[in-house]
């Protein structure tokens, strides 16, 4: 950690622009502006927040593999913890650089690993079939709150091992605190935290503990590392609340993303129903093409160049992983194009590099267990009124979206 | 020039000329080579890039690490002997070749 004051910079060599990446109307439809801030340079300067940018996929693909120059340590929002007090305890696996990263990291990655996670595929699919179940009973429904929050505040929550009582209630207020921290401390960030300091904050605490969790969870699986030694004591049910933070507002707004992107483009699920097998390719188009995680930051920890650029050091630079999934440099003249036939592999939507998203492999899971339980059964989705956006500083998902669907 | 040589399950072979330095993922996805998927785009976490290294191209590629070793647990096609991630592997300066066999599955 240093102690060198924020460098403010009023003038770069970057072009400038004002664009707000957290106004409401930029949340509506961020794409167009995507386009234009690509079209600015490899790297420009957003005046308003007094950060560089970058929106293109192959500047961000370097940066993200870069992280002794571009860190984690100082915070992944705006905010500087070199220089700023963090609004809560940085996390200790997320907001930290190696050395220390890579031991907590080990833990998470092990436990969430494809091997690991593959032991919950069975309880997954057994569950979505039964969410199919109910969504076809009713016919018309809230795609949100009956699907895409139902399924993972039940399987994800169940794999933490967490009780049930209280999940709906306090879970997804306290992962939209954590993701509207990734950008300004601005008035939705506080009125967010206000709310989750209404019994959100205490909840996750209390559930987190050892004595309530499930034996054989994840998140009994951190206490054990401890016991082994490969975690602190006081570590471990902070790696439980860092999994309830990640894992579950992203799913279900992936979801949503997903019920989103198939009503307004009825021959893409034609696609996915007639071969349900194709799911998770389908989930990684809905991934690329409708990522739910957009920006984040980093900041540079000594005077670096990128694409020409040159950038001192203590900078936060916003990476824009969002624009980089519509890049037409990496994705083609097609990358506005909703394609489930693409191989939309090597999409920046988990991030990538050594912090690239620990929780991937278990939402791909997810993903595809509820695309194909849904592509075998339901014909087609049906938009009945107009979605409404959940804002957010870094995420994009949706609190309601009334749908029908006809059965197979 | 070096090339990576990439053997189907069928025994179909298709060589990509490469610099050294360039990963046996990166350049399957960049050249739609058939059978390596690369969820993680590269980041030795979803074993999506698995494939058996051919004996003759043991000798000039380093041992599995540990994290690639703790990852092939994960490799949805049988791990053997001669099992690596795709992504840890780059063309080492020097060599002619490298022979890599594609499983049958990835996910």
């Amino acid at each position: 950690m240093t102690t060198a004051a924020t460098i403010e910079r009023l003038e770069s060599d970057a072009p400038s622009t004002d664009y707000d990446p957290y106004a409401n109307e930029v949340l509506d439809d961020p794409y167009p502006h995507y386009e234009m801030l690509r079209e600015l340079g490899p790297v420009f300067y957003l005046t308003k927040y007094k950060a560089y940018g970058i929106a293109r996929h192959a500047e961000i693909d370097h940066v993200l593999r870069d992280p002794a120059t571009f860190c984690s340590s100082a915070g992944v929002g705006l905010a500087n913890f070199h220089t700023d007090t963090p609004w809560r305890k940085p996390s200790i696996i997320l907001e930290v650089d190696p050395p220390m990263h890579a031991r907590t990291r080990k833990v998470m990655g092990g436990l969430l690993s494809p091997a690991s996670i593959n032991r919950m595929r069975t309880m997954f699919e057994r569950e979505a079939e039964e969410l199919v179940d109910r969504v076809l009973a009713k016919g018309h429904f809230d795609a949100v709150t009956d699907l895409c929050e139902a399924y993972p505040l039940r399987v994800f929550a169940d794999a933490v091992g967490i009780p049930r009582e209280g999940r709906e209630k306090y879970l997804l207020p306290y992962g939209d605190m954590v993701f509207n921290a990734f950008g300004p401390v601005n008035e939705r960030f506080k009125s967010c935290l206000a709310k989750a300091q209404e019994g959100a904050i205490d909840w996750i605490a209390e559930v987190c503990r050892r004595e309530n969790l499930t034996p054989d969870g994840l998140g009994m699986q951190l206490y054990k590392a401890a016991d082994e030694g490969l975690l602190e004591p006081e570590e471990a049910p902070m790696l439980v609340r860092t999994m309830l933070s990640a894992g579950l507002d992203t799913t279900v707004f992936t979801l949503c993303n997903a019920m989103l992107s198939f009503s307004r483009f009825p021959d893409q699920w034609d696609l996915v129903h007639a071969n349900p097998s194709m799911s998770r390719q389908a989930l990684e188009e809905v991934l690329r093409y409708e990522s739910t995680f957009h920006s984040f930051y980093r900041t540079t920890t000594h005077e670096v160049e990128v694409a020409g650029v040159p950038m001192p050091a203590e900078q936060k630079v916003c990476v824009l992983i969002g624009s980089a999934n519509r890049d037409p440099r990496r994705w083609g003249e097609t990358a506005d194009k909703f394609d489930v036939t693409r191989k939309a592999a090597g999409n920046l939507a988990f991030g990538t590099g050594i912090h690239g998203c620990a929780g991937q492999m278990i939402a791909r899971l997810e993903g595809e267990i509820v695309l194909a339980a849904l592509g075998r059964r339901v014909k087609r989705i049906y938009l009945e009124g107009k979605p409404v956006i959940h804002y957010n500083n870094s995420v994009r998902g949706y609190t309601s979206m009334p749908v029908r669907v006809d059965a197979a | 020039m070096p090339q990576i040589t990439y053997v189907q399950p069928d025994g179909t072979r298709r060589s990509i000329a490469v610099n050294p330095g360039a990963t046996v993922m990166l350049t399957a996805v960049a050249n739609g080579v058939e059978g390596i998927v690369a969820e993680c785009g590269g980041a030795a976490m979803c074993a999506t890039c698995h494939i058996y290294l051919d004996e003759a191209s043991q000798p000039f590629v380093p041992p599995v690490s540990e994290v690639e070793n703790e990852m092939l647990e994960s490799a949805a096609a049988g791990r053997r002997e001669n099992s690596r991630l795709g992504c840890q592997i780059a063309m080492p300066a020097g060599v002619d070749e490298i022979i890599v066999h594609v499983p049958t599955h990835q996910v």
